[in-house]
């Protein structure tokens, strides 16, 4: 156990634990504006507060607040954006590889395409055209995701295809259908998880690009992304509005990552050119 | 070669109207389009009038086919914003993206290339350690976030740059960087992966048995054969420039296509965001069918397989 990569797994927990028990760590609301405390720094600066630890933004709303809040939204959108487009990847790589021919070919192609065209473009497209919100923000990071999981599970599959127990299993007259779910499915999860673990990370980059890009969560939900690009234009007078929710995404996402990296190594070391 | 050229085009084709079909349907499934195109303040007798201007009141295939008949001409409707024909906002905007993306490409290649070569040879030393946390730190700094970042130490903290808008060479430094090592660790991790590789190889050996020099060897040698999966990987690092292209034109106020598309998303003009897209697969469709060309020019194993 000597092994475990216990700093990414404190990070991991932080945040977990901060999207959680959000209400019972700060008593301040995120969305509630205060004018009479706008822009505070954070408590270390002089004119800052005990009362907000990392200070106020511009509608004097409690950073440590919407930056717990924030972590909500961000677990949120992994969750349902690695349900749907892994699970979209992982039923089409498993249908591709196992059936195999022009329709096989025909699904690759659509992957190829995927990799070539930018999904953020369909991303902001959905965006406009749906309206901002939660669910377009899923449809569209699965979109940017389907594509990674169902090659790297087609390729899986392939390979499981030429074992013995998939053949006895034909032998003995079971449907393609049922040796996919009951045959193929199992032996393809530890290579999904790994994939989801590693795309975490992904997620929550796109998660907060998109917001960024006025295309997420619409406002005044407190994301990272959002926090960041409402901090932007005030840079020079208020740099702990963009910085903190800033290192908050750079130092989760390397901890998913680094996590991701350790549970690839373990379960599965072929896959290490992911 | 001429049928590889043939099977390729077609391919090139179908997939530039599947996108914009797709954006078309997109665009009318999700509501009438009018409302996306008409400005907030106007009137229902405004909105029955840009139905009928539009055709929007015929059935939805002749709808398409007027659509496509307009595309075939370059037409792709008007912007909201700007009230320009949006096929010419966007080659306006184009020549901005391409100076800046030049730039952005050469710091990827001088970052990557050292960096990848060294790390497979000194696999596990400080260079390779090194490099290995600038890439796994890349990757998870958002790249607007990197740009703003670069913006508040060089521009706000030290002065020394400007933090934003096209202007003289110094203006391209922050923004090329953003958009630079939005490409590096990518690119950084497949040399080093196919150095390593490459290093193992047959004819690595009889190079180094024939006497010739370590320099030679490897910036030759190898590095000449690891170049060749970034060259094939060529139309992913396209997706990728042209999504950092938009985050970092965003950041630096550049006025180039990544730009034009954010500012189409937040003033939700779908006209000139349909334009952008459509005229954005067309691009990335065809650079990369003219890489694949030349790719297989050089390398017969591609034509034939």
């Amino acid at each position: 156990m000597r092994q475990l990569p216990w700093i990414p797994i404190a990070l991991i927990s932080a945040m977990v634990i901060m999207a959680v028990f959000a209400p019972l760590l700060t008593s301040h609301s995120p969305i509630e504006q205060s004018l009479a405390t706008r822009l505070v720094p954070p408590a270390w600066d002089e004119r800052g507060s005990a009362e907000h630890l990392l200070g106020t933004d511009h509608f004097g709303r409690d950073v440590f607040a919407r930056l717990v809040y924030g972590a909500r939204i961000s677990l949120i959108v992994v969750v349902l954006s690695l349900l749907a487009g892994g699970g979209v990847g992982l039923l089409l790589g498993i249908v591709s590889g196992y059936v195999g021919g022009r329709l096989d070919s025909f699904l690759m192609r659509l992957v190829d395409a995927a990799f070539t065209f930018p999904a953020i473009l369909f991303a902001l497209l959905l965006a406009v055209t749906m309206g901002q919100g939660l669910n377009t923000l899923i449809i569209a990071i699965s979109l940017l995701l389907w594509a990674n999981f169902a090659r790297v599970i087609r390729g899986e599959v392939l390979a499981l295809k030429q074992r013995d127990f998939i053949a006895l299993a034909k032998v003995h007259g079971c449907s393609p259908a049922r040796i996919m779910a009951i045959h193929v499915l199992p032996n393809v999860m530890n290579t999904f998880m790994v994939l989801v673990t590693l795309n975490i990370g992904v997620v929550i980059v796109a998660e907060a690009s998109l917001s960024f890009l006025g295309a997420g969560v619409p406002p005044p939900t407190p994301t990272w992304g959002l926090m960041v690009a409402e901090g932007r234009g005030r840079i020079t007078s208020a740099w702990w509005l963009t910085l903190i929710p800033g290192i908050a995404i750079t130092l989760v996402v390397l901890a998913f990552n680094l996590f991701g990296d350790w549970l690839r190594d373990r379960l599965d070391p072929k896959l290490r050119q992911l | 070669m001429g049928r590889f050229v043939f099977q390729r085009l077609i391919q090139s084709i179908i997939m530039v109207v599947l996108v914009a079909t797709f954006v078309f349907f997109l665009g009318r499934l999700t509501g009438n389009p009018v409302d996306l195109i008409l400005p907030e303040d106007s009137t229902p007798e405004d909105r029955v009038e840009m139905i009928k201007t539009l055709g929007l009141d015929r059935p939805i295939h002749e709808q398409f086919l007027i659509f496509a008949a307009n595309a075939l001409r370059g037409d792709l409707g008007t912007s909201i914003r700007f009230h320009e024909p949006a096929v010419e906002l966007f080659f306006s905007r184009l020549p901005n993206t391409l100076y800046l993306s030049v730039p952005a490409m050469l710091v990827a290649v001088l970052m990557a290339v050292p960096l990848g070569v060294i790390s497979a040879l000194r696999r596990g030393g400080l260079i390779d350690k090194l490099s290995g946390t600038i890439a796994v730190l890349g990757i998870a700094t958002p790249n607007f976030w990197l740009g703003i970042l670069l913006i508040f130490v060089f521009s706000v903290q030290l002065g020394w740059l400007p933090s934003g808008r096209m202007g003289g060479l110094a203006n391209y430094v922050l923004p090329s960087i953003t958009l630079g090592t939005f490409l590096v660790a990518g690119f950084m991790r497949l040399i080093r992966s196919s150095m390593l590789e490459i290093l193992d190889s047959e004819f690595v050996k009889l190079a180094r048995i024939k006497g010739l020099s370590e320099t030679t060897v490897i910036w030759k040698h190898c590095l000449r054969n690891a170049l060749i999966p970034v060259l094939t990987l060529w139309g992913v690092f396209m997706a990728g420039l042209v999504t950092g292209a938009i985050v970092t034109e965003t950041v630096f106020a550049w006025p180039g296509i990544g730009r034009l598309t954010y500012e189409a998303v937040i003033y939700r003009d779908f006209p000139l965001l349909q334009a952008v897209i459509i005229m954005a697969a067309v691009m990335i469709v065809f650079i990369n069918l003219i890489v694949d060309i030349l790719y297989a020019y050089v390398d017969p194993r591609i034509r034939f397989d």
